[in-house]
């Protein structure tokens, strides 16, 4: 029997191993004539002069938006693959009884590969609570998760270098790590409503679905038509914004408002941004136009983290299980967290 | 159908229907969105599927096939 069920998965893997070389062929082709596909769509098949305004937004456009969308499916793609060896319930048999400090550490990384959907945030938190994880830990998840996500990533590298999307998920991760152990240590458990601690949860729910390869490329598949579907009209309009910005917006037109001298830009960047609930794929574009014209890495950062992280329908979700105490603590601890974030970039780190 | 409202759970509540109407079974669908209810079941993530009282699915919608499958069982079993 299981000599049989290895040869199936080897049988999967090697069918499967020349349509995905083929398919990274592809990619890899794409990707690399993309900059002369651009250039020729704008200069010569349009006409514009390279160095005029609107031939240069336009130039910027034609070739991000491809660009983004390519380095979208790819990424998606593989983090599909990760995540399909992950599920909510093996990573809360991982964080069970694991003590505060480890447990936070490993809260936050799992959050980046369990797959996680913000409007499952409220049985997540529930499982997590009931089955002992502490409050602390199942905050760092509930941190990591949504900030560190695919989308973001990707939109942070393909405009910004791959420096500054391993410097945003690092300090994300900072961010869930120290948040989730402050709140923990606040010992705030009398602050989640009185019937979370009563609820009886059901148990042995699903068994653990056994996948075999073919089951996860076509996971990762799915995930990649689901996000790129859903993302792709905010990577447009988010590039459509960002390029007139490139192209009209004079130089340092920001570096008053955003720039590194502004010290009260970054909790303003904060506070504006946590009732905002858009897309990192519909924000970043804006943001990167934004740095162009002077404002500071940091205070983009802050302003980002404080869209993607923290939004008013999450906090609205969340008001159902926690009382507004703890939802104060917890806007008020990542809040702090993410503008200590943007003056160390402003300040410490200049990029 | 467990879910709080979100759109993939109205997508599987769509979807569920589909592929009751095509069997021709005769089922109910009801769909909880009361989250202490949800937990009575023990998933972490929504949509859920439940048949007859047995958690199917949580946290992804079934491809049409799984629910068909799902479904003839559950009424072989009913009828057994």
């Amino acid at each position: 029997m299981a000599g049989m069920t290895t040869t199936a998965r080897q049988n999967g893997l090697a069918t499967l191993a020349p349509r995905l070389a083929v398919a990274g062929l592809l990619w890899l082709a794409a990707y690399s004539l993309l900059p002369a596909a651009a250039d020729f769509v704008t200069y010569r098949l349009l006409g514009l002069a390279p160095a005029s305004q609107l031939g240069s937004a336009v130039g910027f456009f034609l070739y991000d938006v491809p660009k983004i969308l390519l380095l979208l499916a790819l990424i998606v793609f593989a983090v599909g693959i990760v995540r399909s060896f992950f599920t909510p319930e093996r990573t809360r048999r991982a964080l069970g009884g694991k003590r505060e400090g480890v447990g936070n550490v490993l809260a936050a990384g799992l959050g980046i590969v369990t797959p996680f959907c913000s409007c499952s945030a409220v049985p997540l938190f529930l499982g997590f609570v009931e089955s002992g994880v502490p409050l602390g830990v199942t905050f760092s998840f509930l941190i990591a998760a949504p900030m560190i996500n695919e989308v973001a990533v990707v939109l942070l590298f393909g405009m910004f270098g791959w420096r500054v999307a391993a410097l945003y998920i690092g300090t994300g991760l900072a961010i869930a790590i120290t948040a989730g152990w402050v709140i923990g240590r606040l010992g705030l458990e009398r602050y989640v409503a009185d019937w979370v601690y009563e609820l009886r949860l059901g148990r042995a729910a699903l068994p653990d679905e056994r996948r075999t390869w073919n089951d996860r490329v076509a996971y990762a598949w799915q995930a990649v038509r689901d996000i790129v579907g859903k993302v792709w009209p905010y990577v447009v309009v988010g590039i459509a914004v960002g390029a007139a910005i490139h192209g009209y917006v004079p130089e340092d037109f920001m570096a008053g408002i955003m720039g590194k001298k502004a010290w009260w830009s970054v909790p303003v960047a904060v506070l504006v941004g946590i009732p905002m609930y858009a897309n990192a794929a519909g924000i970043i574009p804006i943001v990167q136009a934004l740095m162009e014209k002077g404002a500071a890495l940091g205070t983009v950062l802050a302003f980002m983290m404080a869209v993607i992280a923290l939004s008013l329908p999450e906090v609205i979700i969340l008001r159902r299980v926690l009382k507004w105490q703890l939802i104060a603590v917890f806007l008020g601890v990542v809040g702090t967290g993410i503008i200590l974030v943007g003056y160390l970039f402003n300040w410490v780190l200049a990029v | 159908m467990l879910g709080s409202g979100c759109a993939s759970c109205k997508r599987l509540e769509a979807l569920a229907r589909e592929v009751v109407g095509e069997l021709e079974v005769p089922a109910e669908i009801e769909k909880v969105t009361d989250f202490k209810q949800i937990m009575s079941y023990g998933i972490l993530a929504t949509p859920g599927l439940v048949i007859d009282g047995e958690v199917k699915s949580a946290g992804r919608i079934p491809n049409k096939a799984e629910l068909s499958s799902w479904i003839t069982s559950a009424r072989a079993a009913q009828q057994a």
